[in-house]
């Protein structure tokens, strides 16, 4: 019997999932002797056209890593969906858009302005950008075109099963991996990871006060934080309450606050809405000046409920005029 | 001349050059496999089949810079590592370090050493991902081997699945240490103004001991391979110090007080293509040392020292393009401070022929020089009694306004720069990544390798791979290059006949 295929592919990301599946160490070669690699661009030489050569569906199931930017990444979406029986969101980007969305909040002009011309290290007089079409010495060259808007990918193609996290844990790949390989799959559609909020397996859930009444909150640099205490408890926004399980309370075992890669849970509808609706419900003042002085202590709400989950948000995108 | 025969001849003449177009060829390489991040490589052939140019493309552009406007500069180290999940550490590192000048905070002292020790495991577990894993096929499997076959799984082939266990498993212990500290080893949490957020408590510091000398050993270890595997094959010296990979071209690298090598601080140092030292200036003046030149066929923007002024894609005495990594650092630097290290570092110019090494694939020579010193000084970090001390961190008390930090990346020299409002709220942001410091290099390197490997027309695959292997040698990441939109990057190769006709199209991905 021949080896069922996998694919990895990449849009747009930062090589961080591509890692954490190096990652798998030692049991990366025991996936290799599992399955067929047919596609994976950081580690190994393959072609598009082999890919496009494959008769539709006999991918077993594609790990894709990334938000949807380009025309490019959409149409490679696309075709691997077409290819594969089960299309995998791996990773933060390709589940809720990741960090790459907060781009969401500013304009492609903005972003090629400051690029090109009001960088304080670009020295370009002419105010030459980068074009589409481009003849030189003779040679035309073309660039693909830059579009508004990051996406997450079941924006874009329909989406069977998502890995959360940025990145997921060798763990949560290995396990989803191991569902798959043997057929033990859950409800289309799922979040291969358990659906409760951080809160229940943090280390520091015993010191997680019942009433928060937040007088003020305190960025993470403004004071040493306490190693064992729960960080809202100090004052200090985490996003545990309001973001699935599964990491292992990583960040907060380094000493650092959630800041909720993991997405929210089934019961959540939007991340960032419900972190600040359970926050600004818990806020000490009553009335007006006294809650501005407290909400002082997050000065970007957008980027502090909404670090990853942008694109996937309620809020979306900026409207572009 | 009369009008009528005038016509004829510029009849005559437009006929022959379209002819003449019609016969040249272009080449494309897309996607470029085994480096983070995509790239396109464009390649135009005349009518004989030789190379007229070949460009590097970067075909993307994410908006970092622009969207940490508004954030909050504490929030930098951990936002911005997500332009590269492979190099994390050094982004995260290079805003910490910025941050601290931002707030004008000296560091806790045993917090500055934590920082070193994650950053020497990080530059470790990195270079030998690249030797290993990303540049290393090329050698250890052979750049006229099979593309299914030119990989890690190649690679374990040729040197055994022992030593392949051995790599998988350094690098791994490597990581739990970066995460020991940062939480996550992609996106570590560890930096803060003024320190870090968590201490080494003693009962974990012999293990951690272990690991660094078993880290000197893995990295004699891979000197050893290389040599045995590369510098005794004639052909592969060959290759290496070949002119199609060869360019000269300045060199920058950061050093300390006695022009040492030198991955977290100290001053930038950058030689001619002589070797002789050029300028020599502290981070947060960087802005009068580096600009930034821009063309319209790449996303990617192009590096060159500012006072000697952009001149072109030139290279020899007087250039004004510089490069960055391991073989820029080697040239730039007057050696290591810790004594294997220097041993290989006088070895490698020996070899070589002396300084400075303009040959680009040295680069991979280079970098496992460096691995010794990387953990030689993880060693000598984790004697120092005060890496157990629990004061790790100062908080930052001054008002907040403009920071630069400045960190030597495994891919070179990688600057950030934040001005913020007096709530420490961004208010402009710039990076210049060591991809982008590469750039010029990278592309004339590209260019050099097509012209000097494809003649008469003829591309073989072996061929396409090494003018990837041109690039290939810096490491590039073009995550990282691309940070201004969320970017991926594989290679497409494309010829294009004098017609200006697609031809083929070489894509691997």
């Amino acid at each position: 019997m021949s080896k069922p295929k996998v694919a990895f592919y990449w849009c747009a990301s930062c090589g961080g999932c591509e890692e954490t599946v190096v990652d798998l160490a030692e049991d990366i070669l025991g996936v290799v002797e599992k399955v067929e690699i047919v596609l994976w661009p950081v580690a190994m030489d393959f072609k598009y056209k082999d890919i496009e050569a494959m008769a539709d569906g006999s991918i077993v199931a594609t790990f894709l890593n990334g938000a949807i930017r380009s025309t490019e990444q959409a149409a490679m979406a696309r075709l691997l969906r077409r290819k594969s029986r089960y299309m995998i969101a791996y990773g933060t980007c390709a589940h809720l858009g990741g960090i790459p969305g907060l781009a969401n909040q500013y304009s492609r002009e903005q972003i090629l302005r400051f690029n090109y011309e009001e960088s304080p290290s670009v020295v370009n007089e002419g105010g030459v950008r980068p074009r589409v079409r481009t003849e030189e010495g003779g040679h035309e060259l073309e660039l693909p075109e830059l579009h508004e808007g990051v996406r997450a990918l079941d924006q874009v193609v329909e989406v069977d099963y998502y890995v959360p996290g940025c990145p997921p844990t060798p763990n949560l790949t290995r396990a989803a991996v191991g569902a798959l390989l043997e057929g033990r799959l859950p409800g289309r559609g799922s979040v291969l990871a358990p659906d409760v909020a951080l809160c229940s397996e943090c280390p520091r859930r015993e010191s997680k006060p019942v009433d928060l009444a937040f007088s003020g909150f305190v960025r993470p640099h403004q004071k040493l934080l306490d190693p064992g205490k729960c960080f809202l408890a100090q004052g200090v926004v985490c996003m545990g309450p309001g973001t699935r399980a599964g990491c292992g309370g990583q960040c907060i075992g380094g000493n650092m606050p959630c800041t909720g890669c993991f997405g929210p849970t089934t019961r959540v509808k939007d991340q960032g809405a419900k972190m600040l609706s359970s926050l600004c419900s818990n806020v000490g003042p009553k009335e007006e000046a006294g809650i501005d002085e407290v909400l002082k202590g997050i000065p970007d709400p957008v980027g502090t409920f909404y670090r990853y989950g942008l694109a996937k948000s309620l809020l979306r995108r900026k409207k572009n005029v | 001349m009369n009008e009528a025969a005038q016509k004829a001849f510029n009849a005559g003449n437009l006929a022959a050059n379209a002819a003449v177009r019609a016969r040249r060829r272009e080449v494309s390489i897309d996607p470029i496999t085994r480096l983070e991040g995509h790239g396109k490589i464009d390649i135009f052939l005349d009518e004989r089949g030789e190379v007229e140019r070949a460009y590097f493309q970067v075909p993307e552009l994410r908006g970092f810079e622009v969207f940490a406007l508004g954030r909050p500069a504490e929030e930098m180290p951990q936002i911005t590592s997500r332009i590269c999940g492979v190099c994390p550490t050094a982004h995260h590192m290079a805003s910490v370090k910025c941050l601290d000048h931002l707030y004008g905070v000296e560091v806790a002292s045993a917090g500055r050493k934590i920082r070193e020790l994650v950053y020497h495991a990080f530059m470790l577990e990195d270079h030998a991902l690249h030797v290993y894993v990303l540049g290393g096929p090329d050698f250890i499997v052979g750049p006229e081997a099979p593309a299914a076959e030119r990989n890690i799984v190649g690679v374990i082939g040729k040197v055994g699945v022992e030593v392949g266990k051995k790599v998988i498993g350094m690098r791994r212990r490597l990581r739990e240490l970066i995460a020991y500290f940062g939480g996550k080893v992609v996106h570590p949490v560890l930096g803060l103004p003024g320190g870090v957020s968590k201490g080494l408590a003693k009962e974990d510091l012999g293990r951690f001991q272990a690991l660094a000398k078993e880290g000197v050993e893995f990295a004699q270890f891979t000197l050893q391979v290389f040599k045995d595997l590369v510098l005794k094959n004639p052909e592969y010296v060959k290759l290496i110090t070949g002119e199609a990979y060869t360019h000269r071209t300045c060199y920058m690298g950061m050093v300390d007080e006695r022009n040492k090598v030198n991955f977290y601080d100290g001053q930038l140092r950058v030689v001619d293509v002589e070797g002789k030292e050029l300028m020599k200036f502290p981070a947060e003046r960087y802005l009068e040392y580096v600009a930034e030149h821009v063309e319209p066929w790449s996303y990617m923007k192009f590096t060159y020292l500012k006072p000697l002024g952009w001149k072109g894609f030139v290279e020899g005495p007087g250039t004004s393009i510089y490069s960055v990594a391991p073989l820029a650092r080697l040239n730039a630097s007057e050696g290591f401070t810790t004594p294997l290290a220097q041993r290989a570092y006088d070895e490698y110019f020996t070899v070589l022929g002396g300084k400075p090494v303009h040959h680009t694939l040295a680069n991979h020579y280079a970098r496992v020089v460096e691995m010794v010193y990387a953990a030689e000084r993880m060693v000598e970090l984790l004697n120092d009694p005060e890496i157990t001390s629990s004061e790790v961190r100062r908080v930052p008390t001054g008002v907040p306004r403009e920071g630069v930090g400045v960190v030597e990346a495994p891919r070179g020299t990688l600057f950030h720069h934040y001005r913020t409002d007096e709530r420490g709220v961004i208010t402009m942001a710039n990076m210049i990544v060591a991809t982008a410091n590469n750039a010029a290099r990278i592309a004339m390197s590209v260019d050099r390798a097509a012209k000097g490997l494809i003649h008469g027309g003829k591309v073989t695959e072996g061929l396409l791979n090494k003018v990837e292997m041109a690039f290939r040698a810096y490491d590039p990441c073009l995550g990282c290059a691309t940070h201004a939109l969320p970017g991926h990057l594989p290679l497409e190769l494309r010829l294009y006949n004098h017609h200006h006709q697609l031809v083929d199209i070489i894509r691997r991905d």
